[in-house]
């Protein structure tokens, strides 16, 4: 691993208010020499820079409530060295664990099934880890999910998004088991809700939806795919299914949608999400059910 | 100070399952994670899930492959309840509403896998994992189960007793990872393990980088011995920028192996002239990595998985995902380019040692899935059977804990099985490097149980404090780091005894430096910092007790390759390594392993496929 350098545009300024607050001395010494340590290191990060052909330009949010120098939100640069291959996801644990260790973001698996790593990046949602660097221009700018709290850095509050998925009674309900073996489904019927199973909770959908941005009750794209996906799935039954469709025909619930393509857009795991609630609207129409 | 029946840590596969089993037996349960749910590793996983459903198969059919495929070192009593609950277990999560991939008529689809003398591997597509996880955690929304997401349990409070076998688990200490608070969780009945793999311990893993194996460390330096560390699976086939899987499937479907001269590899130095690229996991990563280390390696790192020849059509058919993580992740386009791969750390057989009811010999304290070791998989697990073990032990420690009485054990577990004492001829000492002062379970003989608690979380309260406000020092990250690269250099798929040396003083380099180790960022908020710092030490303990098992073990047996023994020694080595905490001071002893099943007696024999 080599180098990086985090540009010292904004940070001088921000750690002299820092030094200059109300915190106990000892922290006041420790910033200090955390400066001291991190010149050294912009020292023998530049060198290496020097020798790299190639650096990518990162301009990443950054806050902390409880920090004196973080809590007016700002941008903060990064030069990371570029690999073949390297996603934004590399390139932010770079920053982190080379230059800024208060970095903070969600991640884990790296490979696009966690679904924890959903970010705005160059002004669209995205998982970090499934973006190659090279697809993106510079500086790459990269910035919470849109229209959630911010609780640090690039680490936004999901509670609402977990509300509107369990307002739709995320899970299996029949009563119609068979003892000892499974029930079956016919392959076009796994066919049909295949894609909608494939949602990793990652919120891209929900915080691209101009709809959900301004209407906090409607329960939004996810929650929709997910009523789509039990509605559709024929093991459940009829009742259960007019049921399901109680449910997403409320006032916030699939009326709402104007059509307009965001959360198919941004979906990471390309689910056709627009179409499945169309398909619930039609479905909602043949039922009788009411209108808002 | 929060109170339930049962504590469920982790809330992947075995912690899901565990909780709901304890929930139906009526207990009020509680699941603590770092993550949310939903994020668990268990979603990583993408074969499927081994059940004798059909006719012309049996349970008995499936024991053998598994007893084969461990080469001898798994636990029959273990192996026979996994392979005959595995089809109810299936068939529940059918019922919960899995979206199984199906045949014609409806059922469940079945596929061949490595080691399986019967196409019994059912499944969902590729993504199997995800299913299984979600499908799960509907179950636990369903119920109403409490889940603490993003807590992160970073102690176990436990009795101080003398012999580990006399304590008792009354509950964790968890830090809030939003806020930074640190509280008690009082578990009346019984606290459940389930963390999954330590897989970060390595640079180069299949593993989410939130696998830093901190139920074993935990329950290590609680008393508990970790069974079989040395036992570490490497897939011969991840994308070297990642460590991201590329599936099997690539060379089921006839993908071939290509070195840096153009040869086909596998046939053209003679590591499998039969099987080819379908040899097993173990033979395969092993050639890959003698043509790097022969000069004849990609870049001098990989070597090239070529599925071009097999036609765009076929390729999207069978193998799309593949595709999109060649693109995503590599950056290579792989109907026109070959992929570049090499093995990498996958699965770790050894755990928490526990019982056939997941119980471990602490009192109220127990472990499922990978983190666990009740010894289903012995020296080498087969493709399939990682899903069948965390819905089966994980429903039975569930339903133990929640007082359900599941018959007495065979399995043994604590000081009270040991057979023989072990010795290792280690260039370093290992342990604390303080030891005895050692990060031990609750001090002052504490028995009353509020008591062992709040002694917990002013324990943990100290340390994290430390962390904080240490001015200066060494960060995580640089130790995770060196700690990553040892591993790797030399308790890989070769392992040599000067290797495995040089690991543990390295290892025990890390364990100096971590003396030293602080938390930059000042924050309570959301401190990730401060969470990879604790997870470090758990990876540093890891790390060495899969170092010292490798060392003492002087055979070659399943994915345990040693340059000086190239034998499988079944008279002396068909036992179980046991590394124990004591005061400080890892204490290697060995226990018999149980070939014995309930109906015949399963005889080792040379494995080949």
């Amino acid at each position: 691993m080599s180098t990086q350098v985090p540009e010292t545009e904004s940070e001088p300024e921000q750690e002299q208010e820092l030094e200059q607050s109300s915190k106990p001395e000892h922290q006041q010494r420790r910033l200090a020499e955390k400066r001291e340590r991190q010149a050294e290191r912009e020292a023998e990060a530049k060198a290496d820079a020097a020798a790299d052909e190639e650096t990518i330009h990162l301009k990443v949010f950054r806050y902390d409530p409880e920090v004196e120098g973080k809590k007016e939100p700002r941008f903060d640069d990064f030069h990371v060295p570029f690999k073949q291959g390297m996603t934004v996801l590399d390139a932010l644990m770079q920053a982190r664990d080379l230059f800024d260790s208060s970095l903070t973001f969600r991640h884990s698996c790296r490979q696009a099934i966690c679904g924890s790593d959903a970010m705005f990046v160059n002004g669209r949602q995205r998982l970090c880890c499934k973006t190659q660097i090279s697809e993106l221009s510079e500086p790459v700018r990269v910035e919470p999910l849109p229209h959630q709290e911010v609780v640090k850095d690039l680490v936004v509050d999901m509670e609402h998004f977990y509300d509107q998925m369990e307002a739709v009674e995320p899970y299996f309900q029949t009563n119609d088991l068979p003892e000892g073996e499974e029930q079956r489904q016919t392959r076009e019927n796994r066919e049909k809700v295949k894609m909608s199973t494939r949602c990793i909770w990652c919120g891209a959908c929900m915080s691209s939806c101009n709809i959900a941005a301004g209407d906090n009750e409607y329960l939004g794209p996810a929650a929709l795919n997910k009523a789509y996906r039990f509605a559709m799935d024929e093991r459940e039954g009829e009742d259960m299914k007019q049921h399901r469709l109680q449910i997403i025909e409320q006032e916030h619930g699939v009326w709402r949608c104007q059509t307009q393509f965001s959360c198919t857009n941004v979906c990471p795991k390309d689910i056709p999400l627009t179409e499945h609630i169309q398909e619930l609207k039609r479905e909602a129409v043949k039922n009788n059910l009411k209108f808002w | 100070m929060h109170e339930h029946d049962v504590i469920v840590v982790g809330a992947g596969g075995a912690g899901l399952r565990a909780a709901v089993a304890a929930h139906e037996e009526g207990a009020d349960v509680a699941m603590v994670t770092k993550l949310h749910p939903v994020r668990s590793h268990t979603g990583a996983a993408e074969g499927g899930i081994n059940a004798a459903l059909r006719e012309g198969d049996s349970w008995e059919s499936h024991a053998y492959d598994t007893m084969k495929g461990s080469d001898f070192l798994g636990d029959a009593p273990a192996i026979e309840t996994l392979c005959k609950t595995s089809p109810d277990e299936v068939i529940q999560l059918e019922h919960w509403g899995m979206p199984f991939s199906r045949e014609e008529d409806g059922r469940v689809s079945q596929r061949p896998f490595g080691g399986l003398s019967f196409p019994r591997t059912t499944y969902a597509g590729a993504e199997t994992g995800h299913h299984l996880l979600h499908t799960m955690y509907e179950q636990v929304v369903k119920r109403g189960i409490t889940v603490y997401d993003e807590w992160y349990v970073s102690r176990l409070a436990v009795t101080d007793h003398e012999n580990p076998e006399d304590r008792t688990c009354h509950g964790v200490v968890a830090i809030d990872i939003q806020t930074g608070r640190v509280e008690g969780f009082k578990a009346r009945q019984g606290v459940i393990i389930a963390t999954g793999g330590p897989g970060q311990a390595f640079d180069h893993t299949t593993n989410a980088v939130s696998c830093t194996g901190d139920g074993p460390a935990m329950a290590y330096r609680a008393g508990v011995p970790l069974e079989d560390m040395e036992f570490i699976q490497f897939h011969p086939t991840t994308l070297p920028s990642t460590g991201v899987l590329i599936s099997e499937g690539v060379r089921g479907e006839g993908g071939i192996l290509y070195n840096a001269n153009g040869e086909r590899l596998m046939f053209e130095y003679g590591y499998a002239n039969n099987a080819g690229e379908l040899a097993s996991r173990d033979v395969v990563s092993r050639a890959e990595l003698t043509e790097v280390n022969e000069g004849r390696g990609i870049e001098d790192e990989y070597v090239h998985l070529d599925m071009r020849h097999l036609g765009e059509e076929r390729i999207i058919d069978r193998l799309e995902n593949i595709l999109h993580l060649a693109e995503d992740f590599e950056g290579v386009d792989g109907l026109t380019q070959p992929m570049p791969v090499k093995p990498g750390q996958h699965y770790a057989m050894g755990g928490i040692e526990t019982d056939e009811n997941g119980q471990t010999c602490i009192s109220g304290l127990y472990a499922a899935g990978e983190c666990a070791c009740v010894s289903v998989h012995g020296a080498n697990r087969l493709g399939g059977n990682a899903l069948p073990e965390l819905i089966v032990y994980g429903a039975r420690a569930g339903r133990h804990a929640a007082g359900t009485d599941l018959g007495e054990p065979q399995i043994q577990t604590g000081y009270s099985a040991k057979s023989e004492d072990g010795h290792i001829d280690s260039p370093v000492p290992l342990g604390a490097v303080d030891a005895p002062e050692g990060d031990v379970a609750a001090d002052g003989a504490a028995v009353d149980v509020d008591t062992v608690l709040s002694k917990a979380v002013e324990a943990e309260n100290t340390r994290i404090e430390r962390l904080m406000t240490k001015d200066e020092g060494v960060q995580h990250a640089e130790i995770r780091h060196k700690l990553q690269k040892a591993m790797t250099r030399n308790v890989n798929v070769f392992r040599t005894e000067d290797g495995l040396k040089q690991a543990l003083r390295d290892i025990r380099e890390a364990r100096e430096a971590y003396e030293d180790v602080y938390v930059a960022d000042p924050s309570r908020t959301f401190n990730t910092d401060l969470i990879h710092t604790i997870e470090t030490q758990n990876l540093i303990d890891i790390a060495e007790t899969i170092t010292a098992g490798a060392l003492a073990r002087t055979e070659f047996r399943g994915a345990h390759w040693r340059a000086e023994h190239q034998v499988r020694k079944d008279e002396e080595w068909i036992k179980h390594t046991l590394m124990a905490w004591n005061d400080g001071k890892p204490e290697l002893y060995y226990k018999p392993v149980i070939l014995e099943g309930e109906e015949k007696t399963y005889e080792p024999k040379e494995r080949s496929y």
